[in-house]
């Protein structure tokens, strides 16, 4: 492996699908966190019952591919409503855990043994693609240019995967310059002053929710569908994560913040590994394995990862392209 | 490569499974299938041989044997494992051939379909006749779950004064609480593991190491974040990129390996009744009760005790009054996480432990606070006892697995009904 390997590698993963799941998720975090300030930390659980929805019926009951589709984003149109109802009443730090526990109960029971015949435990769904590949309309040779390499389904996903992060992005675009985005934005600002003014702030952030959600379900089908397998382990509490990780680096309330942070995130995710994988691996690494083994490298892109949330929150909490004045995270 | 994350992130379940699965292990030239057939109608299960299983694949017949005396067979793949990834092969029994009046006891396993997803030998087990009853009564089982239950709570609620103080005074959800309790289980097991010492001064300076980890969290990032005037949310998420940060800096020293503490022996259990407790369980429950109560006493009686409840009260307020609300939030790091170290050190001892032995356990920390009321102390510990019981209640009804998830829900709806907790004071949240 060469340096330039290194940079193509880098580069492959930093526009590949991986990069899409994230973005999609993070279009859809961007409007409860973003712009109403929701404190969603279950973005995760979205994903699972998109992906899992089309995972399930496509595997257990061989529906075509867009029916399933449907029901994959009316699931999560279902689990808003349920996990919305309660908890938007809740303070942010509340609705955070009310959230992330919802999400990881979730993930556990649809995991476990006692549904392996319905969701396949800890292995999920798998195989479920046929429909997809079928639409692939990228020569079978995968795609070629400027050192960059990509197998064709996956070249298909990533054509059809961005494709729907820009028309969403233009919808984001449009939908934060109607009068609806505004009082979103206002709710997000002072909840009181919106109420005060006469509109349904809870109405308002239910909606938000869903359709946010509904962006998370897609993120989570695209992940299905790039993979062709989803598994619990695919929507761990860490997923959720990430996805502020992506948000927050592209910039919080910013339009295309989600579609830069996912590019920067997995370039750097995909650059230190294959970094550091290059300086410990050969007969003579550059860094003795005494002081850091191939096992070890592969975990420095997490340390990494986990030092860039800390710093970013703290130095620039608007993300690379954010606008300081137009977000106050705060709880009230 | 998103894959490998999950795979990274659940690398502990992986490396469980291994160790489970490490007979199957074999030379990677070819894949066999091979497993056995045990008559469980007498004590011990019989071997039962003569009986026919054939693999299909694809619809044709690719391998066939027949049971030996033991009760094993095993049948040879054809091709190589990189030939055989990703195939699904359909392992067949023919009940024709099975003895008189035996019958599987999964019916649905005359025909077993089987990714092949590594090229680890197949194993298959065949049960034959029906399953042994050995449930215990409920009573029994309820007894038990109840001492347990009881273990466990006493545990979380040593782990989760700290993360309920610091919120108490500085309004922070400290996502990285976790890996406080995995620093003092991690430190006592670098004594023991590096420089040999036994086990109790290891503990013992596992714990005033742990207390020193959170003074200088405090005082290395959380105090500098205060001053800047960073918002609530935004320290929520710093801890969780310090929690991510932290728990790979241990897997990086420590490995993903669990491991056990030496020179600790369980003793021989005791049989109260129907009830098993073994000796060390009950040490631990002990020194987690004095524990406790100290820090209780300690709380409502010394000086600083009531300083700290003053600045949780009202910080503003306390600091006008002549308190030194910093050297108030100090003190609370210091003993906040010397209490998650020790509880790490003791949930290594009954339960093993690995680099994120504390963020697995974090979300039922944060159940027993928030069910208790967030902050308040005695609702912590009576938080903390209700979810030791229902884990481990739960699964006389439901299966072990989801036994976590019982406290998960309960959270959630008790954030529904009464956010402010059991014990907490009744404020307008949200």
């Amino acid at each position: 492996m060469t340096w330039s390997d290194v940079l193509t590698g880098a580069i492959e993963q930093g526009i590949g699908p991986s990069a899409i799941i994230y973005c999609l998720a993070a279009i859809g975090l961007n409007i409860h966190f973003g712009y109403t300030g929701l404190l969603n930390f279950g973005q995760a659980a979205f994903m699972l019952v998109g992906g899992y929805a089309v995972g399930a019926l496509i595997q257990d009951l061989n529906w075509p591919l867009f029916p399933s589709i449907i029901v994959g984003l009316l699931a999560a149109v279902v689990l808003a409503l349920v996990l919305g109802v309660p908890t938007l009443r809740l303070r942010a730090d509340y609705l955070a855990i009310a959230t992330i526990a919802a999400a990881e109960a979730i993930r556990q029971v649809i995991g476990s043994a006692a549904l392996k015949d319905q969701f396949g435990g800890q292995d999920g769904r798998y195989g479920f693609v046929d429909g997809m590949r079928t639409l692939n309309f990228v020569p079978s040779g995968g795609v070629h240019f400027l050192g960059l390499s990509f197998r064709s389904y996956d070249f298909f996903i990533m054509i059809v995967g961005w494709s729907l992060a820009l028309l969403l992005c233009g919808f984001v675009y449009l939908l934060m310059r109607s009068p609806w985005g505004r009082v979103l934005k206002s709710i997000r600002e002072d909840e009181d002053a919106v109420r005060s003014l006469g509109k349904n702030v809870y109405s308002y952030k239910m909606q938000a929710l869903v359709l946010g959600g509904v962006i998370g379900a897609m993120a989570g089908i695209m992940s299905g569908l790039a993979t062709s397998n989803v598994a619990p382990s695919d929507f761990a509490t860490d997923t959720t994560f990430f996805i502020y990780t992506v948000m927050l680096i592209g910039g919080a309330a910013r339009v295309f913040g989600p579609v830069a942070g996912a590019l920067i995130f997995w370039f750097f995710i995909n650059g230190l590994d294959l970094f550091f994988d290059k300086m410990t691996s050969g007969s003579n690494p550059a860094i003795p394995a005494s002081i850091m083994t191939s096992d070890q490298a592969s975990l420095m892109r997490l340390i990494f990862l986990g030092l860039i949330l800390m710093l970013i929150m703290i130095y620039r909490p608007q993300g690379i392209f954010g606008d300081r004045r137009e977000l106050a995270i705060d709880a009230h | 490569m998103r894959r490998r994350i999950a795979v990274l992130l659940s690398i502990v379940v992986c490396s469980l499974a291994a160790g489970l699965m490490a007979p199957a292990m074999a030379d990677s030239k070819s894949i066999d299938v091979n497993g056995t057939l045990a008559d469980t109608r007498t004590n011990p299960a019989k071997p039962v041989p003569g009986v026919s299983i054939s693999i299909d694949e694809g619809g044709k017949e690719i391998g066939k044997a027949v049971s030996d005396a033991e009760g094993n067979f095993s049948i040879t793949l054809p091709g190589t494992p990189i030939d055989l990834l990703g195939k699904t092969i359909t392992v067949k029994l023919d009940t024709d051939t099975l003895p008189k009046g035996a019958d599987l006891r999964d019916p649905k396993k005359t025909s077993y379909k089987v990714l092949i997803k590594t090229d680890a030998n197949i194993r298959i087990g065949y049960a034959i006749g029906p399953a042994v009853d050995n449930s215990v009564p409920i009573i029994e089982q309820v007894g038990q779950s109840g001492v347990n239950g009881i273990f466990l709570g006493l545990l979380l609620a040593l782990a989760a004064l700290g993360l309920s103080l610091v919120f108490g005074t500085t309004g922070l959800t400290n996502f990285a609480h976790g890996e406080l309790i995995t620093f003092g289980a991690l430190a006592a097991f670098f004594f023991q593991d590096h420089l040999s010492w036994t086990f109790l001064p290891a503990a013992a300076a596992a714990i005033v190491l742990s207390a020193v980890f959170g003074l200088a969290n405090d005082k290395l990032l959380w105090k500098p974040l205060r001053g800047k005037g960073t918002g609530l949310i935004a320290m929520m998420i710093v801890s969780i990129g310090l929690s991510i940060f932290l728990r790979n800096v241990y897997q990086y020293f420590f490995g993903a390996d669990n491991h056990q503490y030496t020179g600790v022996s369980a003793g021989k259990l005791w049989n109260l009744g129907s009830v098993g407790v073994s000796p060390k369980s009950f040490y631990i429950a002990v020194v987690c009760v004095i524990v406790l109560v100290a820090v209780s006493l300690a709380v409502q009686k010394t000086r600083l005790g009531k300083a700290t409840r003053a600045v949780s009260d009202n910080p503003a307020l306390a600091a006008s009054s002549g308190i030194d609300v910093d050297r108030v939030i100090s003190t609370i790091w210091i003993v906040g996480a010397g209490l998650a170290g020790m509880s790490g050190i003791m949930w290594g001892l009954t339960n093993g432990f690995d680099y994120q032995v504390g963020n697995k356990i974090l979300l039922l920390v944060f159940a027993a606070v928030t069910l208790g009321g967030l902050g308040t102390i005695w609702g912590t510990m009576v938080g903390s006892i209700i979810v030791g019981l229902l884990v481990e209640m739960s699964s006389i009804i439901l299966p072990a697995e989801l036994k976590y998830v019982t406290a998960l829900v309960v959270l959630v709806l008790i954030l529904l009904v009464r956010p402010q907790g059991l014990l907490g004071r009744a404020v307008r949240v949200g």
